[in-house]
């Protein structure tokens, strides 16, 4: 098991980094016509609804949200032990001609990021695709950047960033671990 | 030229005995047995701690030749039954041409005496072409020296024609051997009907399709007075039906051959071809009272059906795959681990029905031990354990569906004429 | 969490964990199926390859559609229907699939045992389309993903299987899959094609098909192929659809918002009547849609992780 060196974010840290990229978002994007935001599994989720709350709460109006399922468009299926479970995408609106922004937890190679453009690009022709991460660990392989960005993190490649959502690990913090 | 068997225990069916002594062999003959016998002179085998039996011998053989070289040949065979512990086998007449008439027969005598290396006694078909149709010329065979008739593998369909096969067979004396199947019953089949070929998805042959032909033989067997063999008995019915025709008098036998009372249908699982035989491996009862008709006398003779094929033929779809298992070279591992060393069968009934019984239902010698017989004579190592493998078999058939098993109890000393034909597995010495 | 063997050649010996890694599987790939854009990069540089010992266009198409979907690239190797009498062709086939190093065989074969046989032979996958009357388990699998999405589970539902069971591959691994998930499997059909001991696996042999429909969530029929009166199996066609034909009426028996199902195609007015087969019961369309999610979610399991198993 890794070890825990270091608490990156509480419960309140999280809380205030989401509502800053909230307003961002509705900064940079004028308000929030033609505005989607689409979590890529598994906790992009959870913080893709919970920045559509943040949303309607600052300017009172619905964007809506999808799910985005990568695993059919990881580039390292053959090189993972175990096989990935698919799980569904539900994206329950057209993608074209609107401004999606893909939210997900941790931003670090970007392969993951490319997958999801790619899963996105095949449900339509998006107008605009900006990208909200709650962290950046840098260390990136690929020419990605985020748009939004919670706390950037400087991380050695032998360490993992955590994040602890209460929808899905019971917990609310991001931490840093130690790989054995 | 002398050979002395020294110390061995002795089978002797005719006298239904089994005692430690030795035996003594002079120019190709028994010249007799006892206690601390001469060797003055003699090449001694030392039998201790190992069985002496007459000649065992297989009625139920496929040689193939003429017509299916790349089957087995008669040298093949013939080496295979050295191996097997055979001094004489009973060779079938699906050949190609079939052995319906006294050419072939004599043919086959001709290349037996030529090629072959234990005694090889020619089936005549019953039929012409075996098809079923008109009597093939079985008294000019009998006189070539066929010793029984049959149309092994293709069942004789019509009443009529089996009535008629009887009533002329029964004038001359022969026996008829009956391979009973109703194709009607079988047509299309490759297993036995039950659960497994359900599961399988294989066409099920019923234990009716036997036991239909096994009853109409016994009624016909009793009208004629025809001295009628069943071959290859494999169901539960078709043994009930032949101990109540034996207690009715009725002059039938039968036999039943190793794989029949060592696997099920079971087996099939996986669709091994080697398992693929006719008639097929049946249920667990149908095992069972085969077992129980050999432990009651209700099955005289075991015999193996030897059929061997190439590893190509059978190497194919189960449906494709021709029948039969090549089982000469198993019998003895087979009967000793599944029938003696299980109690099923004494050693004395088991030698019985492999030596004086299948001799008795040919009218050929052989079976006994008594002074001035042929000296046919098998050695067994009943302690001896050995793993089933088909690429040491002299016949070409490779088809066993026992490869890998443990068996207990191989031929050690195949004897034919005073001639050790087969020591230590290897033949031609 | 993956299935436990390179093929799928029956469900005989698959778990239930298994079957529900697959129809959960399928259910992404459903959604796939309903994008304008219908292929994701899965499995790009793979091959798959189709060998129809038997025609079959509906599942051949179902698999290739699947493998296309998925990018894979797909090849239908031509094998010759006519001399399957000869049995080399079938080694033969896996000596060429061997030598063009494909990823996947999907195999369709009139012999039960030809799918094993080709697997034992080759180190790539195998899925067996249909061998004999041995297994389909391909067809099963859709069957139960589309009773699960429209029931919501398989286990406690009551399916009846109405037919000529003895001959159908379809029925047996409708059985496995069924009994495996906790449904209760009910067959009627012509006794004479009814195969011996199939009540050992679980099942209730119904005598007539009024028992097997009454109360039941989903009735499954099968088709009747037309030879098997000429083999003399039973009597003649209007008996049979009068004896054992879906009629509104004897649907009527089961559970109401039963599901009516047919592995296709369809005689109609002898298996089931039209009303029946174009109802609002009838999910016979459904059923080849999932086929192609189904077959997409194994080709991804078989093929889409790590190393070969
Ligand atoms: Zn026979």
């Amino acid at each position: 098991m890794a070890k825990l060196k270091a608490q990156l974010l509480d419960q309140e840290g999280i809380r205030r980094s989401l509502t800053r990229i909230a307003h961002e978002i509705i900064e940079r994007n004028k308000g929030t016509d033609n505005l989607a935001l689409v979590g890529i599994r598994r906790r992009g989720a959870p913080l893709a609804e919970r920045l559509a709350g943040r949303i309607r709460e600052i300017e009172g109006r619905a964007v809506p949200v999808g799910i985005l399922d990568i695993t059919l468009y990881r580039d390292d299926l053959t090189t993972l032990a175990h096989q990935p479970l698919v799980r569904s995408t539900d994206v329950p609106f057209p993608v074209s001609g609107r401004t999606v922004v893909l939210v997900d937890d941790v931003i670090y190679t970007g392969r993951t990021i490319r997958a999801a453009l790619g899963a996105l690009i095949d449900l339509g022709r998006p107008q605009v695709i900006q990208l909200a991460v709650l962290i950046d660990r840098g260390h990136r392989e690929l020419p990605i950047r985020a748009d939004y960005v919670g706390k950037n993190v400087p991380t050695s490649r032998k360490e993992a960033v955590s994040v602890r959502l209460q929808e899905i690990d019971g917990e609310e913090r991001v931490v840093i671990m130690e790989l054995d | 030229m002398k050979l002395l068997i020294k110390g061995g225990t002795v089978i002797d069916p005719v006298a239904g005995k089994i005692n430690k002594k030795d035996i003594l062999i002079v120019d190709g003959r028994i010249s007799g047995s006892g206690h601390n016998l001469s060797r003055s002179g003699a090449e001694v085998l030392d039998a201790k701690g190992k069985l002496v039996v007459p000649g065992l011998i297989d009625m139920h053989v496929h040689l193939r030749e003429p017509g299916f070289e790349a089957k087995e040949t008669i040298f093949t065979g013939t080496r295979a039954a050295a191996r097997g512990g055979f001094t004489s086998v009973a060779c079938m007449p699906n050949t190609n041409p079939v052995a319906d008439n006294a050419a072939v027969v004599s043919s086959v005598i001709k290349r037996a005496h030529e090629t072959g290396v234990v005694r090889v006694y020619p089936i005549g078909a019953i039929s012409r072409g075996s098809i079923g149709e008109e009597l093939a010329e079985i008294g000019d065979m009998k006189e070539s020296g066929a010793v029984a008739f049959s149309d092994d593998g293709m069942p004789v369909m019509s009443s009529g024609l089996m009535r008629r096969a009887m009533q002329y067979a029964r004038m001359l004396g022969v026996t008829l051997i009956s391979h009973c199947e109703d194709k009607n019953l079988s047509s299309g089949g490759s297993m036995h009907e039950g659960l497994v070929s359900t599961i399988l998805g294989l066409k099920g042959i019923p234990a009716s399709a036997e036991e239909v032909m096994v009853s109409r033989d016994i009624i016909l067997a009793e009208d004629t007075g025809c001295r009628v063999h069943i071959a290859h008995v494999s169901t539960a019915g078709s043994v009930r039906l032949v101990r109540q025709a034996k207690s009715r008098g009725v002059g039938i036998t039968a036999e039943v051959s190793p794989h029949h009372f060592t696997l099920t249908d079971e087996a099939v699982m996986g669709y091994g071809a080697c398992t693929k035989v006719n008639p097929p491996l049946r249920s667990d009862r149908d095992l069972e009272a085969v077992k129980e008709g050999l432990a009651d006398g209700t099955i005289d003779v075991i015999a193996t059906d030897h059929a061997p094929h190439t590893v190509e033929e059978k190497d194919v779809e189960y449906d494709l795959a021709p029948f039969g298992i090549s089982g000469l070279e198993t019998a003895v591992g087979l009967v000793w681990t599944e029938l003696v060393a299980t109690g099923v069968l004494t050693p004395l009934q088991a030698i019985t029905k492999m030596t004086l019984n299948p001799a008795r239902v040919l009218g050929i010698p052989g079976g006994t031990l008594e002074a001035g017989a042929d000296a046919d004579i098998t050695i067994i190592d009943p302690e001896l354990s050995w793993e089933v493998d088909p690429k040491l078999f002299a016949s070409k058939g490779r088809n066993t569906p026992f490869t890998g098993r443990l068996l207990k109890g191989l031929p050690w000393v195949t004897i034919v004429g005073g001639r050790v034909v087969m020591k230590d597995c290897k033949v031609d010495i | 969490m993956g299935l436990s063997g390179k093929d799928l050649i029956g469900l005989r010996d698959i778990t239930a964990e298994e079957i529900k890694l697959i129809l959960d599987t399928a259910g992404p790939m459903k959604e796939i199926i309903a994008r304008k854009i219908k292929k994701v990069p899965t499995l790009r540089g793979r091959t798959v390859i189709t060998v129809f010992y038997e025609a079959s266009t509906r599942t051949r198409t179902s698999f290739e559609l699947a493998a296309k979907y998925l990018s894979a690239d797909t090849v239908g190797l031509a094998a010759a229907t006519s001399s399957v009498s000869k049995g080399e062709s079938l080694k033969d086939t896996a000596r060429n699939i061997a030598a063009m190093g494909a990823d996947v065989v999907v195999l369709r074969h009139p012999m039960s045992g030809a799918a094993e046989l080709l697997a034992r032979s080759l180190n790539v996958s195998v899925i067996n389309a249909g061998d004999g009357a041995h297994e389909h388990p391909t067809q099963a699998l859709l069957d139960m993903y589309t009773v699960r999405e429209k029931k919501g589970r398989l286990d406690g539902l009551k399916v009846a299987i109405i037919g000529d069971i003895l001959h159908s591959r379809v029925a047996r691994s409708d059985i496995w899959g069924y009994t495996i998930m906790g449904s209760e499997v009910r067959l009627a059909g012509p006794s004479t094609l009814i195969p011996a001991g199939i009540e050992k696996l679980g099942v209730r042999v119904c005598r007539t098909v009024e028992e097997a429909i009454e109360g039941a969530d989903v009735v499954n029929v099968l088709r009747i192929q037309m030879e098997r009166q000429q083999q003399g199996l039973f009597p003649g066609l209007r008996e049979y659809s009068r004896m054992f034909g879906i009629s509104p009426e004897r649907l009527s028996l089961a559970a109401p918002g039963a599901l009516v199902m047919h592995p296709g195609p369809i005689n109609r007015g002898v298996e089931m009547s039209s009303e029946v087969a174009d109802g609002l019961q009838s999910v016979i369309c459904e059923q080849v849609t999932n086929g192609v999610a189904v077959r997409m979610a194994l080709l991804y399991l078989l093929i889409g992780g790590s190393e070969q198993k």
